[in-house]
């Protein structure tokens, strides 16, 4: 175990460290202590490792994070685990905007609610939030899963591409060209297999409903200018 | 006289109306759609052409061309990246995707920059490992769309480009037509095939400056503070945008004008948004030298760069160095009257073809049929780019030599008139014959 106090040593040694890999190919786990909500904490992780994150922290924590399994246990500022090709985030608590945005790979677990924007231009990143999820969340989000177990707020999946949307609660509103669709066998079982990864297998797949692009903007037609 | 020069010699056109503003009112009317195209602004703009050297004479003398030396290279990066960027010559290639562009047409910005010992740029799609391969200094573009984005090729850039705008579209995002969405595009962006793709205007995951500072903290970070990051904008308030980059933490500054390139844009949007590079460069220095950064945070210029002349005026007004993008394009092999016969089934002709969105370019630059790419040869593009770009770096020193100069950089707006009272006031340099320079000193 590798522990690093922020109050000691700064990001930069925390984050040279992890980019060491001399030092991060034989340090399986690390605890990082006294984060403060100090921005790009733990970014550019090339490894596999454990990681605890113990405490609140400010934006990008876990940015374009590979390979890494990291645990916040606290509140996250704005675009965590940004741009995330694989691994697994796990945040205790509230995310900030933007969480997991354009995200390409791996999964993000938001134990709290997520803010407006959640999942932005998601490319192939799985999203799973226990609780509620602000207005504008999947926007223009591509592939992958955003699974939410409470409520979405307004404009949910606005101009959505190929992206897969499940709500348990209520979605204050759907963006345009998002719509919803039926919730097919296929999709129950994809959505228990993410719940189950997000450690949330007590809740029922039955209770939520899938959202996805209706592809009317995939070209552009002058009949859906009203849309844009 | 016959019936017809007698017709000819009455009809009047009209100012408001001429013909190509009809043609586009019957084209929107017909189709319902506003005109997307390629290239820059056609309309004219106060430009470097209104600006004249004065070169050497009686209280200045001039320096022996071919030998007596004159400096060319350009360190780009040295406030606070640990490997700034070293160029032999202060003209780059400026970012052009692998979308709008084919992969041999990159292929070649790579080879021929490199041999003259300069930089090229990635752009919306991320990096090819033909263009990384070719390339010797690679910038990569981080966009808002942040297709094809990802650690490994962050880590593989020789510089970061924070794209914030662009000078043909400020305040505008990207955009593929399906027709180049091909199977190969498609993948490096997560997106269908075939579909039209818009990238977002803003980025997602910062809004403002304030924002942005930590976002370039987050990628200097990744990065182990090694490589500059840059910050490009379209030209509009250059002055302020300048200042808040420098604020952000940016390594260099790319200030794109509005005559600047693209490869599909709202046609209304080219011509009627931004500002000329030639205000642009001046602001931007200003807001530089205010903040003692002139020098120190390096800027880049480009929009409608041509001639080593526009290289000198652009870099005697306070540039480090200029970026290049149509000009490019022309060298490889665009707009090419070998291939006339194919312009004209498409409605064209060599020298007017604009239609880069389309993905038909009988060339096979801006195109992702492997039938056209196949038609441009990647080595004979690089050689033909190589030259270019030598015959811009020669001219620049000939012009600069005139003036008295051992190195480029040390070309000053003193060094200059101005042609026209536009031209005077927007780059603040004197009208020729005068001392005058509107809005600084008295008639
Ligand atoms: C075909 C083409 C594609 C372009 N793609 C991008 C891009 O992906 N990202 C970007 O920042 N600018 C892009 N640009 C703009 C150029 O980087 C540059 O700002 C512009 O071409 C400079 O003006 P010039 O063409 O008059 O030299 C593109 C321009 C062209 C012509």
């Amino acid at each position: 175990m590798i522990e690093f106090d922020l109050d000691q040593s700064d990001v930069r040694e925390l984050n040279a460290a992890l980019h060491n890999s001399d030092i991060a190919k034989n340090q399986s786990k690390w605890k990082v202590r006294n984060t403060k909500g100090r921005h790009a904490i733990a970014v550019g992780i090339d490894e596999t490792l454990e990681m605890l994150i113990d405490g609140h922290v400010g934006y990008y924590c876990a940015g374009m994070n590979k390979h890494a399994n990291i645990t916040v246990n606290g509140h996250c500022g704005p675009g965590v685990a940004e741009n995330m090709m694989s691994g697994t985030v796990r945040i205790k608590g509230n995310a900030s905007q933007y969480a997991g945005a354009t995200a390409h790979g791996g999964l993000l677990v938001i134990e709290g609610d997520a803010s407006s924007r959640c999942g932005i231009s998601m490319k192939g990143v799985d999203i799973v939030v226990k609780g509620n999820v602000g207005h504008m969340s999947a926007f223009m989000a591509q592939k992958g899963c955003l699974v939410v177990c409470g409520d979405a707020g307004d404009a949910l999946g606005d101009s959505l591409y190929e992206a897969r949307l499940y709500v348990r609660g209520k979605v204050a509103s759907l963006g345009a060209d998002c719509i919803e669709k039926p919730m097919k066998l296929e999709h129950k079982a994809e959505l228990k297999e993410l719940l189950k990864q997000a450690n949330l297998s007590d809740i029922n797949v039955d209770e939520f409903h899938r959202y996805g692009s209706a592809r009317t903007l995939y070209n552009f037609n002058i009949d859906n200018v009203g849309a844009y | 006289m016959t019936q017809e020069e007698n017709l000819n010699s009455w009809l009047k056109e009209s100012a408001t109306f001429p013909r190509h503003v009809i043609a586009e009112i019957q084209r929107a009317a017909k189709t319902g759609l506003y005109d997307i195209r390629g290239y820059g602004a056609k309309r004219h703009v106060p430009c470097f052409d209104d600006l004249l050297f004065l070169g050497a004479s009686m209280s200045r003398y001039p320096l022996e061309g071919y030998r007596e030396k004159c400096d060319t290279s350009v360190t780009i990066g040295t406030r606070f990246a640990k490997n700034p960027i070293e160029l032999k010559i202060p003209i780059t290639i400026a970012g052009m995707s692998f979308g709008a562009l084919s992969a041999p047409a990159k292929e070649a910005l790579g080879r021929g920059a490199s041999e003259v010992g300069t930089s090229t740029t990635t752009g919306d799609g991320g990096m090819t490992p033909e263009e990384r391969g070719h390339s010797s200094t690679l910038i990569y573009q981080l966009l808002p769309s942040r297709y094809g984005m990802n650690p490994d090729d962050l880590r593989k850039a020789d510089a970061i480009e924070v794209v914030i705008g662009q000078g043909a579209k400020p305040g505008g995002g990207g955009m593929l037509l399906g027709q180049k969405i091909s199977e190969r595009v498609a993948g490096m962006r997560d997106l269908p095939q075939g579909i039209d793709q818009r990238s977002a205007c803003r980025h997602p995951d910062w809004t403002g400056p304030d924002d942005l500072e930590i976002k370039i903290l987050e990628l200097r970070e990744i990065t182990d503070w090694q490589v500059p990051i840059y910050i490009k904008v379209g030209a509009t308030r250059t002055y302020y945008d300048t200042m808040l980059a420098v604020k952000a933490g940016a390594d260099a500054i790319v200030v794109d004008g509005m005559q600047g390139g693209t490869a599909a844009t709202q046609d209304v949007f080219i011509e009627h948004v931004g500002i000329p590079i030639l205000p642009a460069v001046r602001l931007a220095v200003e807001a530089l030298t205010e903040m003692d950064m002139h020098r120190k945070v390096q800027l880049i210029v480009s929009g409608g760069i041509r001639s080593g002349a526009d290289v000198a005026k652009a870099l005697a007004l306070g540039a480090d160095a200029v970026a290049i993008g149509v000009a490019a394009l022309i060298a490889l092999g665009d707009n090419s009257p070998e291939y006339e016969e194919e312009y004209r089934k498409l409605g064209t002709s060599a020298g007017y073809y604009d239609d880069y969105q389309d993905g038909k370019d009988p060339v096979g630059i801006s195109t992702q049929s492997e039938e056209l790419a196949k038609r441009f040869d990647p080595i004979l593009g690089g050689r033909k780019l190589a030259n270019y770009l030598r015959v811009l770096t020669l001219e620049t020193q000939t012009l600069a030599r005139a003036c008295g100069k051992s190195h480029v950089h040390n070309l000053e707006p003193e060094d200059m008139v101005a042609l026209t009272l536009e031209a005077a006031a927007m780059a603040k340099v004197p009208l020729a014959g005068t001392n005058w320079i509107p809005g600084v000193t008295k008639l």
